[in-house]
């Protein structure tokens, strides 16, 4: 499943030559459609030449559609895929400067690269004038950092915005975008007509893959999010494995001794229901339902390097269903108390505690109050007692969450 | 080869196969240019009474670099292309496309060499290029070169790689350079202020439906068309 752990796979040279050929692609593909020339670019903003929002929206729509048909294919991890945060008020302060500059200059940055390669000694100018402009930024910017800061949204996608599912989002922003290119189609005619200018007729193939684009986007819509049960599917020959032969699941002393590694970023999740959460847990656990672990892989996944995540219930049955659901999603270093906290109360316990009969996923012992995490078992204590265990967490190094389109 | 001033030179250049941009401007609309100078004028003695129009200069519209550069290629056609591109760039690395972050980085690299301290002592510096951190050891400088390579590449199979300077016909090379680095100012600014340039939020973050790529795609439409009318002397 992408991305890719490319240092590992092709180590450092071969990911910036990757890079390298990436970008290669990108300068042809701007280069091609005439982006290397300034009065082409800026001839869309006198409407007698739309190519730069065709070529941009065209873009824009296939790469959508094909990343979140590969995302509904269980083919690509979205949430592991740059995807620039909203800082709502100085992106669109910085949108209106670009725009401003690109009337001005006769380029953006990316178009002036391109249009350098090809000798043009305007791009030389702007390009120039562009490092001139970063460097009053970073100096500057410390005047007005708050205001760079502010109105901070995270990751926060157009699905979110609207409440729509992402494949029905990608669907819409399809048609809308392909009905905004027939648009620009219509005015650059009309603009053309009026100056006696010869204009072209849409190719045929065109309208056919306009079609196509239209159906790849009712596809996703159909496709829809894989499942965590989907996913699980595509992953259990290689993790079943882990799970039958009791590679992930921890000894409570190994949890403790986690716990006050200060390399591992803990993350404890208690999945029993509320009432046995608030007879006993152990501090600092956070309790979450089952049915909602799904929603919280995005951020597992983009917690810090060495984060290590422990699943816990009464026994091991409905923390196994855990592991499977965040394993399936792609979270990293994911755990399972061993024996649950049944065995974590029979094998911690310092003073004894009163076991009472009970099925599989019961809480088998006696409380006197509910006290929660200010049972004095529930603090984790780091010189407890000796116990001999095999250690099994591994700290696995995370697969790139990516440093940003412009980082 | 620098295009001439069109509006003097027109006539002695066209025909000639060393007039590259302005004998495609001598063809078509010469008279044209005629007619828009008249115009210019009128709307300086009135101008309530003659509703400017920008006026045609097929030069903008169908630009090619010279008599034997290959046309470009159909916008959908290079649109399809652009966007397998930035899906593979995805769906390999996990990072989108991105232009400014290199340059970014390539400046800051170039402080660094000269004023280490200063580096040091701005916030927005250190990040970068903070102590014995090289600047330039990240993925999107690899990229950035990468774009001048392909540019390059399709240029020169298009046959459009010649030194000159792109304008409009009513501007002088000299007034187009000072534009760009006005221009060049004006975009370097913005790209940091948006944290991304047109390929890193509006690519990318269009693409993956980031709402504050699409507020950024928006803005960029709104902050050139605003200001196109005004400065329509550059370009047409």
């Amino acid at each position: 499943m992408g991305p890719f752990p490319l240092q590992e796979i092709i180590g450092k040279p071969g990911t910036y030559l990757l890079f390298l050929l990436i970008g290669a692609g990108f300068g042809a593909a701007l280069e091609m459609v005439g982006f290397g020339r300034s009065t082409k670019l800026t001839a869309q903003f006198y409407l007698r030449d739309m190519t730069v929002f065709k070529v941009m929206f065209t873009a824009v729509l296939v790469a959508m559609v094909l990343v979140f048909g590969a995302v509904g294919l269980g083919l690509l991890d979205y949430d592991r895929i740059w995807v620039p945060p909203t800082y709502l008020v100085p992106g669109t302060l910085g949108g209106l400067l670009i725009g401003a500059g690109f009337i001005v200059g006769g380029f953006c940055p990316g178009t002036s690269i391109a249009s350098l390669a090809t000798l043009k000694k305007d791009a030389l100018f702007f390009l120039g004038g562009l490092m001139g402009g970063i460097v009053l930024f970073g100096e500057t910017s410390g005047h007005f950092d708050h205001f760079w800061y502010s109105t901070y949204m995270g990751r926060f996608t157009l699905p979110d915005l609207l409440g729509l599912s992402p494949g029905v989002t990608v669907f819409l922003v399809t048609l809308m975008g392909l009905f905004a290119l027939w648009g620009a189609e219509q005015i650059e005619g009309v603009m053309r007509r009026k100056d006696g200018l010869e204009v072209r007729k849409t190719d045929r193939w065109v309208s056919v893959g306009a079609g196509v684009l239209a159906l790849a986007g009712l596809g996703v819509m159909l496709i829809g999010q894989p499942t965590p049960e989907e996913l699980w599917q595509k992953v259990a020959a290689e993790k079943q494995p882990l799970l039958d032969n009791r590679e992930v699941q921890i000894h409570p002393a190994e949890l403790r001794d986690v716990y006050f590694n200060p390399l591992v970023n803990l993350v404890m999740i208690d999945v029993r229901d509320e009432a046995d959460y608030n007879l006993f847990h152990i501090k600092d656990a956070e309790r979450v339902p089952l049915d909602q672990l799904a929603d919280m892989a995005p951020e597992l996944k983009a917690g810090p390097p060495g984060t290590v995540v422990v699943l816990m219930s009464n026994d091991e049955t409905k923390a196994t269903e855990g592991w499977k659901i965040l394993t399936a999603m792609g979270v990293p270093n994911t755990y399972i108390l061993e024996g649950g906290l049944n065995n974590f109360i029979s094998t911690c316990s310092l003073s004894p505690f009163k076991a009472i009969e009970g099925s599989d996923e019961m809480l088998r012992f006696e409380f006197d109050a509910a006290l929660g995490a200010n049972h004095p078992m529930a603090s984790l204590r780091e010189h407890g007692k000796e116990i001999e265990y095999t250690p099994k967490v591994k700290i696995e190094k995370q697969a790139p969450t990516g440093g940003g389109g412009c980082g | 080869m620098t295009t001439s001033d069109s509006e003097t030179m027109d006539t002695e250049k066209a025909g000639t196969a060393a007039a590259d941009e302005a004998a495609t401007e001598a063809v078509a609309p010469d008279e044209a240019a005629g007619v828009d100078q008249a115009a210019t004028e009128a709307a300086a003695v009135d101008d309530a009474a003659e509703p400017e129009a920008p006026q045609p200069v097929d030069s903008a519209i169908t630009p090619h670099a010279g008599p034997k550069a290959r046309a470009f290629v159909n916008p959908y056609l290079g649109g399809v292309f652009m966007g397998i591109v930035l899906f593979l760039a995805f769906f390999l690395t996990g990072n989108g496309l991105g232009a400014s972050g290199g340059l970014n980085r390539m400046i800051i690299w170039a402080i660094d060499l000269v004023a280490p301290q200063h580096v040091d002592r701005v916030s927005y510096f250190i990040h970068y290029a903070g102590g014995n951190k090289n600047a330039l050891d990240h993925w999107i400088v690899l990229m950035t070169i990468g774009i001048l390579v392909g540019g390059f590449v399709s240029g020169f199979i298009g046959r459009r790689v010649n030194l000159e300077t792109v304008r409009g016909p009513r501007i002088t090379d000299h007034q187009r350079w000072m534009f760009a680095i006005l221009g060049g100012v004006i975009a370097g600014f913005g790209a940091r202020m948006a944290r991304g340039c047109t390929s890193g939020q509006g690519l990318s973050g269009g693409a993956t439906l980031s709402v504050g790529s699409w507020a950024f795609l928006m803005a960029f439409f709104v902050g050139a068309y605003a200001l196109a009318y005004a400065l329509r002397r550059l370009w047409t």
